[in-house]
Formats: structure tokens, C-alpha cells, sequence
């Protein structure tokens, strides 16, 4: 085993844990870990040195991540309609109040360290319905452009949007629920 | 015309992901001057956003596994 090959199986752990967040599916995750991995070891003269390995491997994983959420997106159930201000949504009173008003979370980057908010945030992404976790995880996860996302799920920017915003509201009522409350 | 806090939540999401035009920036300025809720809101979204950069970047051992 020469060492490039040592090195690139040493982030295979990182890449796992990366490729199973975005995915939510172990054996998903595996195959796009192992596709990335076959193409950057076949690829090694492309690395050349120039850039960190792990930012690197992570460059490629992000195209089979993305190869992966185009297929499945596509088997998907169909997206329910649009959505925006102007429909009904059971957060918001006929006034559009907020019927159970976000609390304060105090420091942000306190959060960070807390175990228990990360864990119960794992836990609150894998209660999301697919697209709409695809969406916010290419978004916020993997750092993707609307743009592309919309590109990849085949929606319009309208759509994108509104997913990112379901993805949020309900992660926040879901972390108020789980985690702010206890 | 002033904004509603459903109307608000969508211009807090949407500057995450867009820019914000200059009437709906000052909209959602003057809205959340006067909005406990939604400004509480609008931490807990870049609470999000960072606890996903967070993930993305920690490298110590899968807590799951």
C-alpha cells in the first residue's frame, strides 16, 4: 500500500459520517463514499498536493452525493403544491401570528458545545421528509448555491425557497419540542 | 404596509438563501424592531445555519457508531 492510498483510507471515517448526514441512509452513504473513494484513487494525479486531502475527497463526494439525491429525488413522491405567504399554514393565526412564538436560545455558538441541542438536532433532521431534507442539507450542509439545488431536485427558486422554509420551521419546532422545553 | 410574522418568517428564511430586496430588507427591519418572536426566530435560523457548518466541519469520532 503506498502512502496517498493510506492517507485517502484514513479520511474514510470523515467522509462516511459526512455522505450518511446529507443522505440519512447508511447504505447510501456507503456506496458514495466508496464511488468517491475508487475515483480518487484512480485520480491521484489530479490531487497532486495542491489542496488539504480531506477538502479534496470531499470535493468528489459532494458529486456522487449529488448523483444520488438526483436518482432518488426522482423516485420520490410528488411534492405537495407551492406554498407561500399568502396559504395556510397552522403556525400562524388568521392574523398571521405565530401561534407558539419561538423562544430565545440563547448563544449560538453556547449551542455548539451542548451535546444534548446537537444531538436532538440529528435527530429532529432525520424526522424531515426527504426533498425537503435534501434541500436544506445540500443548502446549509454541503454549502450548495439555491441554484444549484433547485437544478438537482428539479424546482423552481419559488419551490426551493419554500422547502428551505419548511426544512427550517419545522426543524425549530421540532428543536423547541425536543429540546428548549425539557 | 407592515408585515405579518408568517410574512416575516418567510423574508428571514429567504435572506438566508437570496438577496433581499432593498423595500423588503426595510420591511423586515422595522418588523423585527418591534417583534420579540421573530427576531428569536431569526436567531434560531442562523443557529441553525451554524450548527450545520459545526457538523460539517467536526472530525472527532461518530458519537453513533
Amino acid at each position: 500500500m503506498n502512502d496517498f492510498r493510506t492517507r485517502v483510507q484514513a479520511e474514510r471515517g470523515y467522509l462516511l459520517r459526512y455522505a450518511r448526514l446529507q443522505l440519512r441512509d447508511a447504505a447510501a452513504a456507503e456506496d458514495a463514499v466508496q464511488e468517491a473513494l475508487v475515483a480518487a484513487l484512480a485520480g491521484e494525479a489530479g490531487f497532486g498536493g495542491r489542496s488539504n486531502l480531506r477538502t479534496w475527497l470531499t470535493g468528489i463526494l459532494k458529486h456522487k452525493i449529488i448523483d444520488t439525491i438526483r436518482r432518488q429525488s426522482r423516485e420520490a413522491t410528488p411534492l405537495p403544491a407551492e406554498g407561500d405567504a399568502a396559504e395556510f399554514d397552522p403556525l400562524f393565526d388568521e392574523s398571521g401570528h405565530w401561534r407558539d412564538p419561538p423562544s430565545d436560545w440563547g448563544d449560538p455558538n453556547a449551542l455548539l458545545e451542548q451535546k444534548q441541542f446537537m444531538a436532538a438536532l440529528q435527530a429532529c433532521l432525520e424526522g424531515l421528509p426527504s426533498k425537503t431534507a435534501y434541500a436544506f442539507l445540500m443548502r446549509e450542509h454541503m454549502g450548495c448555491e439555491t441554484t444549484e439545488i433547485c437544478k438537482e431536485l428539479e424546482v423552481t427558486p419559488t419551490h426551493c425557497w419554500v422547502l428551505l422554509y419548511r426544512a427550517r420551521m419545522a426543524l425549530r419546532e421540532c428543536l423547541e419540542k425536543t429540546w428548549a422545553r425539557k | 404596509m407592515k408585515l405579518t410574522c408568517k410574512e416575516a418568517s418567510h423574508l428571514l428564511s429567504q435572506g438566508e438563501d437570496r438577496r433581499l430586496a432593498l423595500g423588503e430588507r426595510i420591511r423586515l427591519r422595522l418588523h423585527l424592531g418591534i417583534c420579540d418572536a421573530c427576531t428569536n426566530f431569526s436567531r434560531q435560523v442562523q443557529t441553525l445555519r451554524k450548527a450545520l457548518q459545526a457538523l460539517r466541519e467536526r472530525s472527532g469520532p461518530d458519537p453513533r457508531s
